[in-house]
């Protein structure tokens, strides 16, 4: 364990490029006055509420500071830090026993099951007695905090500071048995701007003291206590905040890891008033030798502020107008004053459809572009949606019933509407709620028809809102020939709206080659969430709209040459020569894997905690639009801090969906004695005797011409032909179970943003299902499997055997699902029902084949000709066009 | 490198199984529990299964005899609750020093007779070093959170007394077992660094947790990464788990483990879950299946059996365990 680790009851690591680690110190004597006079009033049960109230608020260490000359330091420790452990909530966090007398935090640690800080030890009484706490404290199996304190003094230069720095970290690492990241320098925040010349360089020699020890003492981290910087501006909060700001930001580029620090005396450095910030950051960086003289001066208007401790309690964008405080609300998603600002802006701007229109609609316009500039990430964009939402339905009661009428959901009472819609037999929505929430951010008024919704539906609703755009979303291929119905309906009805087309299968040649043609208004493929913005406001736009969509044409037309052109170079073989070619296995020389056990096994209520460590994070987060791979997607430098918040909030909804059960995961896995029989269709037998059929499931075979020797792959290859015995899998699980009852709350507590983060989380914990079930399967049913493998493994398909699911590459035909749900009994075991379009619902579900035999491997069916369809048609019993019309983006030629 | 460290490098090691479980099947009464002169002890003593070293070495020895029969590599010491603080409630505090001493002796024996019998397989006594009864984390009085009914510093000083006796009695390892309080535990490590420093010396430790329930925690709370990680600043032979879940319910704690410990990896289970009776049922054909799979998947150097596993057990588990290699440790950092 190289990186940095500590631990209440649970872990806490610290990655390399991980964000600064505030340490909360509203549970410190010398950093709190309320929490001073509570513990020397011996009211340790508000003492208690003020360590869980950090904790609540993101405290991911707490310092414990009892420094209080009229009380015994050791007896209050030991009280106090016993309190906490009893409280689950608190004791989770590490903790920093903080105190300059060792004594106390000696006992301190006494008190601390897991793996705590001391804060601190130093030098200052020599070599022995430094190396003597240090043993204790490693004993104890604590971190500690140095200070660069020695024999003579503080260090309050930059040449000592590093000094005693690298002599300390000698000391611990060769002769007190310390890893390097057991050790965290705190190499003294003194404070500025004192008026005495040799303190003008205090802030800057610490960064830079900071960034050598980075560089030099490999592994060890850094710490300050930040507020100490500023203390000669005592009683000027806003200034106090500003220098606080720009110091941190400054200090953390240069490599602070943590720091104390009272969170509500930190800004964001970009807020900082330029003139205010020049002032500061000469003080800080040492810049000019009147830099004090100027910053006492300047600093003089910010005074008669309210008390220091009404400041602290109150960030300082409260001080704002309302305007400036609902803007700061929704920039930052803060919900907890948005009640306060509106009232108080219904009050002076009377309509409150005119704080809609003004101050609010202001706010997400600023949200809007920073979005459309990168510099917000689409989770914060939902959470101001989200503060959006609440301000809207606060004024609500204010509005006259009409106007109340003409804005709710919306923004402003003459906003171009935009209808969305998850198109009939689809029940995915996940994107497409997405894309409401970006698309009512900026401004526009946003109807959302739900899921499985008709096309008369969407037709009838956009003429009698009169919708200026239409939105269709799908992720199951059955869904794209749905968009070409409503397209078709749309011009057959003379329609004039743009039709916007995203979700997961559809694509830009498919709108294009399928969807453009039928639709003699602007048809546009949406790729992403944040694609809507751009493409919405070009479409609305009077002098934008023509060119646009010109534009669009133009580009479609073109991808549909290029799609025409390599239809034309692309060769088939007969389905004939493709079986001749198949997929060769030699049965005697590695014969089917026979199973310990056959039938059909449910499991009903299977634990969610057990679903969590097979999660596969990657999708989730690019089910946000951040792109990367998890986990190192927590380190990147563009979206690793949204990544990070987006990550730490979905652990928190995940903890409370196992131990709330939120929702119920079911699932039920089958294994039937079965054979190839014609080549491509695979019977399921009732028994070992094999002589009643009880199912069929038919394989798509590949026709895309292909090199000499390189086999035609269909999924029945991988099943013995009848005389030797063989097996085939099937399964079906579902997580969403409990989804929508808990989206309803959300979406009524107008709190998309949860609502969201939920239905992704359960579309993981399905997929982990899955990945779970296939395992047991593999390891205890089919039982073939003896090696364990990791979640990376599993991720990566390093195990022998494959899951394909219909609908999906390797069996394309969507058709082949009520089969294998009826040989699963699948819909009385796990409450998953079919969709007239096939789709699964609930919709965190995931269904699928299993194929044991080693040689099972995953492929694309790619397109077929028709020869192939005619023949899949013959042997389900149906007619073609009933064949083509589902294979739709598989027909490799005009039906 | 040590022996044993040696060895370890080689093979997997069988460790013993229950001792509980085998005193319990020689149907012994009140005064078996009574060493000499100790006739008239104003507590009723059965029960107290650590005087057993005291009043009855021949069981104790016999005990010992029969696993190593079985081919466990290790023993463990009869000294579980052999501590000033554990056996307050017998009133036998007094006789701590002296029950681990002739414990680790009875062991020392046993192991030296097996050992000459074959020198190929060395056995080893292991010094078992219990939870205590009483938790410096948590608090017996529902009302007073805040109140522990023994400190670190009192945990220390019991514990140091155990170590030196273990120590003196010839143990080759130390092994703290059954760890349901982390600070518990913290404060036994502390002690034996405190012993190994004043007497220059060291042996291999072993640090061995219990999962109490699905919930995946100690019963002080902990989840089993933070509790590795509390861990973390012991130089440990080996990290693993013990008693309250049979093996298949140990296993995605095992499996956190085997995947974050720096050290070796042990397991040694209860057989199975207690039926409504108490009687713990697992087969030794099921319970080495079991830990098979784990030795299988490369994840363990140590193998045994807790509460309910007999000799059986243990043959079973030592058949299995010359079957697969050990796992092979992460390069230290």
């Amino acid at each position: 364990m190289s990186i940095p680790t500590y631990s209440g009851l649970e872990p806490l690591r610290i990655f390399p490029g991980s964000n600064f680690v505030n340490i909360g110190e509203r549970t410190n004597v010398t950093g709190s006055a309320a929490f001073r006079k509570l513990i020397k009033n011996g009211n340790y049960d508000e003492a208690v509420s003020v360590a869980r109230q950090q904790v609540e608020n993101g405290a991911q260490v707490i310092d414990v500071n009892l420094d209080e000359g009229m009380i015994d330091g050791v007896e209050a420790m030991t009280k106090f830090l016993n309190l906490i452990a009893a409280e689950p909530d608190i004791a989770r966090v590490p903790v920093m026993v903080d105190s300059s007398k060792f004594a106390v935090v000696e006992a301190g640690l006494k008190c601390l099951q897991g793996k705590g800080i001391a804060n601190s030890i130093s030098l200052k009484e020599g070599e022995a007695e430094f190396l003597r706490q240090a043993k204790i404290i490693r004993r104890l199996g604590a971190a500690t905090v140095v200070m660069c304190f020695d024999e003579q003094g503080q260090a309050d230069t930059y040449e000592r500071r590093i000094a005693i720095a690298e002599r300390v970290y000698r000391l611990l690492t060769e002769k007190a048995g310390f890893a390097p990241h057991d050790i965290i320098i705190d190499a003294n925040i003194l404070t500025v701007a004192t008026g005495m010349a040799e303190h003008d360089r205090y802030a800057i020699d610490f960064i830079e003291a900071v960034r050598w020890i980075k560089q030099h003492l490999p592994g060890a981290l850094t710490s300050g206590g930040v507020s100490n910087v500023s203390f000669s501006f005592r009683g000027n909060e806003s200034v106090r905040e500003a220098i606080h700001t720009a110091f941190l930001y400054h200090a953390i580029k240069a490599g602070l890891d943590m720091g104390i620090v009272n969170a509500g005396q930190i800004g964001v450095y970009d807020d900082i008033p330029k003139d205010l910030l020049e002032h500061v950051e000469d003080v800080l960086l040492a810049r000019r030798p009147d830099a004090t003289e100027r910053m006492v001066t300047f600093a003089e208007q910010f005074k008669g502020a309210p008390s220091a401790e009404a400041v602290a309690a109150q960030a300082a964008w409260r001080e704002g107008s309302v305007e400036e405080r609902l803007k700061h609300a929704l920039v930052h998603g803060i919900t907890e004053f948005i009640d306060t600002d509106v009232e108080e802006a219904r009050v002076k701007y009377v309509d409150p459809v005119l704080v809609i229109e003004g101050p609010l609609m202001a706010g997400m316009n600023v949200v809007g572009d920073l979005f459309g500039s990168g510099k917000m990430f689409l989770p914060q964009v939902v959470k101001s949606a989200r503060v959006m939402k609440r301000a809207v339905a606060y004024l609500e009661p204010f509005m006259e019933e009409k106007k109340a009428a003409q804005v709710t959901g919306s923004l402003k009472s003459d906003a171009k509407k935009v209808l969305l819609a998850t198109v009939k037999g689809d029940v995915h929505d996940i994107g497409k709620n997405i894309v409401g929430v970006i698309l009512a951010c900026n401004g526009w008024q946003v109807i959302d028809l739900g899921v499985m919704v008709q096309s008369a539906t969407i037709l009838k609703t956009a003429r009698e809102m009169q919708v200026d755009i239409i939105g269709l979303s799908g992720l199951i291929t059955p869904s794209l020939d749905e968009m070409v119905h409503v397209a078709k309906e749309m011009e057959r009805e003379g329609f004039e709206t743009p039709l916007l087309i995203g979700g997961a299968t559809t694509s830009r040649v498919h709108t294009a080659v399928k969807i453009a043609p039928h639709y003699s208004k602007p048809v546009v493929h949406v790729i992403d969430a944040s694609r809507s913005v751009p493409v919405v406001s070009n479409l609305l736009s009077d002098n934008e709209r023509d060119r646009f969509a010109a534009e669009v044409l133009e580009e479609y037309a073109k991808v549909r040459s290029q799609y025409e052109g390599n239809q034309r170079e692309k060769e088939y073989v007969p389905l004939a020569e493709a079986r001749e070619k198949k997929f060769a296995i030699d049965w005697q020389a590695e014969p089917p894997v026979v199973p310990k056990s056959t039938g059909v096994f449910a499991y009903r209520n299977f634990p969610l905690a057990e679903l969590v460590p097979y999660i596969d994070w990657t999708p989730f987060f690019m089910a946000w639009e951040l792109a990367g791979k998890f986990p190192r997607i927590l380190e990147d430098e563009v979206v690793g801090r949204q990544a990070k918040q987006l990550y730490d909030d979905a652990q928190k909804m995940l903890d409370r969906i196992v131990k709330e059960q939120w929702i119920q995961a079911h699932g039920v896995a089958g294994i039937w004695p079965a054979n190839t029989v014609n080549d491509d269709d695979i019977e399921v037998y009732a028994d070992a005797t094999r002589t009643k059929v009880i199912g069929i499931t038919h394989a798509m075979r590949q026709q895309s011409k292909k090199a000499p020797g390189v086999p035609y792959i269909a999924l029945s290859d991988f099943i013995a032909p009848k005389g030797t015995p063989d097996f085939v899998g099937g399964f079906a699980v579902s997580a969403g179970h409990g989804v929508d009852e808990r989206v309803k709350r959300f979406e009524a507590a107008h709190d998309d943003y949860s609502a969201i983060l939920l239905k992704a989380l359960a579309d993981r914990l399905a997929e982990a299902f899955a990945e779970k079930l296939h395992e047991i399967v593999r390891e205890e049913l089919w039982g073939y499997e003896a090696s364990p493998f990791t979640n990376e493994q599993l991720i990566k398909e390093e195990y022998q055997g494959i899951r394909p699911a219909p609908g999906y590459p390797a069996c394309p035909d969507h058709t082949e699902k009520p089969e294998l749900f009826r040989l699963l009994d699948a819909t009385k075991h796990t409450g998953i029902t079919l969709t007239e379009g096939l789709a699964m619902s609930p919709a965190a579900a995931v269904s699928g084949w299993y194929f044991a035999h080693p040689k099972s491997k995953y492929f694309g069916v790619g397109r077929i000709t028709k020869d192939q369809v005619e023949d899949l048609a013959l042997r389900k019993g149906e007619s073609t066009a009933w064949m083509e019309r589902w294979l739709g983006s598989k027909l490799g030629y005009e039906p | 490198m040590s022996d044993i460290e040696h060895i370890a490098a080689q093979r997997i090691l069988v460790l013993d199984g229950a001792m509980g479980t085998m005193i319990q099947r020689l149907g012994l009464q009140e005064e078996d529990f009574h060493p000499k002169g100790m006739e008239d002890h104003p507590v009723l003593l059965k029960g107290n299964n650590e005087l057993l070293s005291l009043s009855r070495p021949d069981a104790i020895r016999t005990i010992h005899e029969q696993y190593l029969a079985a081919g466990a590599d290790i023993v463990e010491t009869n000294t579980f609750s052999a501590t000033s603080i554990a056996q307050a409630e017998h009133e036998c505090s007094h006789l701590a020093r002296e029950m681990n001493l002739a414990s680790a002796r009875l062991a020392r024996e046993a192991c030296a007779k097996y050992t000459a019998m074959d020198p190929s397989k060395p056995r080893f006594v292991a010094g078992a070093i219990g939870p205590m009864n009483k938790t410096a984390s948590l608090s017996p009085d529902v009302n007073d959170p805040g109140f522990r009914a023994v400190t670190f510093d009192q945990l220390v000083a019991a514990y140091k007394e155990q170590v030196e006796a273990l120590l003196d009695g010839g143990v080759d390892i130390l092994l703290v077992e059954t760890i349901f309080d982390t600070l518990n535990a913290k404060a036994a490590f502390y002690a034996i660094d405190e012993v190994f420093e004043a007497r220059n010396t060291s042996v291999p430790l072993m640090c061995s947790v219990t999962i109490t329930d699905a919930s995946g925690r100690t019963l002080s709370g902990q989840t089993i990464e933070a509790f590795l990680i509390s861990m973390a600043h012991v130089p440990l032979f080996s990290m693993g788990l013990n008693c309250a879940l049979g093996a298949a319910q140990m296993r995605p704690y095992l499996e956190v483990i085997a995947e974050q410990s720096p050290c070796r990896v042990s397991i040694y289970p209860n057989a199975g879950l207690p039926d409504q009776m108490g009687e713990y049922r697992e087969t030794p054909e099921v319970t080495a299946r079991l830990v098979g799979e784990f030795m299988a998947n490369g994840w363990v150097n140590v193998v045994g059996g807790c509460c309910g596993t007999t000799p059986e057990h243990i043959a079973a588990l030592a058949k299995e365990a010359g079957k697969y290699a050990p796992r092979v440790q992460p390069a230290l950092v």
